[in-house]
């Protein structure tokens, strides 16, 4: 069986595709799938702190390319899980050290070994998202349910477009229940009919991240967090599953309509 | 708002409301790469050509964009002047 290439990309920054790269590889480690986490960021490494791998770095993707180190030598294991590897970015070198045609090289040598590539995207249109996107089979964009962002993916998804990668799929991060119940932030069925893309998962906003991500520990191995039984969720659709979309409850209460009208909103 | 408006169930539109239409119009023009400029340029020309062969109600003519999917569409609705055909 050969790999299937992920890439998880978003126009803006800071809208949760690190997080979503550490979260659906170790929630795909979980259902025994073999996975290899790729930072393609680089110059501004990040993936291996979220990841909690970040003292056991020693060659990254710029030494695999240039021939320093095999490219086994730069995987780092995830000792948590049997079968998670991360190859971590370079910090020292900008993104014109790696070229599209090196990431489909080096996807292609693990092709073979596993089943889930998962590359993480830097923020952008420039050669780092070309170089994230050219080896994939796959594209997840990633967004919150924000105007700005909302506009970058659609950005984002028409350049994908343009590369004729055809399979898309959406993840809406950050979603605030209460917010979307007091009809003061975009629900999930407003994005997903803007942006006309298959829906493949909606993270709620989730403290836990914070707290996870200060351990180095991804919130989809702990059964508490709601961000991570999502993550969870995601990785299942990957595989092909079906499970259904959590509940954030869209439509608003008697009692909020009651509050809004006394606003006057 | 009054006091009357509220009673009336009249309301301001909640901010999703005006988030949903600001990113409708934003992302029709971001994916045509069409201003309303142009687009009223196109209107002028549409109506040039047509009312060379066909006589049209210039005050009806309405050129616009629709979605479904990923496609944008621009639409033109052209009414006829009383449906009735300008002899040559
Ligand atoms: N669902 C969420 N709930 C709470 N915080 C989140 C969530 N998703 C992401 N974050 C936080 O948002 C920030 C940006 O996330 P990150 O994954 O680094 O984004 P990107 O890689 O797109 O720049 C981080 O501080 C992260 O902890
Ligand atoms: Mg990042």
């Amino acid at each position: 069986m050969a790999a299937r290439i992920l890439t998880i990309t978003s126009g803006k920054g800071g809208v949760g595709k690190t997080t979503a790269t550490a979260n659906l590889g170790a929630a795909l480690a979980l259902q025994g799938q073999r996975v290899v986490t790729i930072d393609a960021d680089i110059g501004l490494r990040n993936l291996d702190v979220v990841m909690g791998l970040e003292n056991r770095i020693v060659y990254d993707l710029v030494d695999v390319v240039e021939g320093r180190c095999r490219l086994r030598q730069a995987m780092i294991r995830d000792k948590r899980l049997s079968e998670l590897y991360l190859l971590p970015a370079a910090q020292t070198r900008d993104k014109t050290a790696v070229s599209p045609e090196d990431m489909v090289r080096l996807t292609d040598q693990l092709r073979p070994e596993f089943d889930f590539v998962i590359i993480d995207s830097p923020a952008g249109i420039e050669r780092g998202f070309k170089n994230a996107i050219a080896p994939a089979d796959e594209i997840l964009i990633i967004t919150t349910p924000e105007v700005s962002a909302v506009r970058d993916a659609d950005r984002i998804i028409g350049l994908v477009e343009a590369e004729e990668k055809d399979t898309t799929y959406l993840i809406i991060n950050r979603l605030r229940p209460d917010m979307i119940r007091r009809e003061d932030m975009l629900a999930t069925s407003d994005v997903v009919e803007l942006l006309a893309i298959d829906l493949i998962g909606i993270v709620p906003e989730d403290e836990h991240i914070i707290i996870s991500t200060n351990r180095g520990r991804p919130v989809a191995l702990d059964n508490n967090s709601p961000a991570g039984q999502a993550f969870r969720n995601i990785a299942r659709r990957v595989i092909g599953e079906d499970v259904p979309f959590m509940v954030i409850r869209e439509n608003p209460s008697l009692m909020d309509r009651l509050a809004r009208l006394v606003r006057g909103r | 708002m009054s006091i009357w408006d509220k009673l009336l169930g009249r309301r301001e539109p909640t901010s999703r409301e005006v988030a949903r239409e600001r990113l409708q119009l934003v992302l029709v023009h971001d994916r045509a790469k069409i201003s309303p400029q142009l687009l009223q340029t196109l209107k002028d020309e549409i109506i040039a050509v047509i009312s060379r062969h066909v006589d049209i109600d210039r005050e009806g003519v309405e050129v616009t964009f629709t979605r479904s999917r990923r496609q944008s569409r621009l639409v033109a609705n052209i009414p006829l002047q009383g449906s009735r055909q300008r002899r040559k």
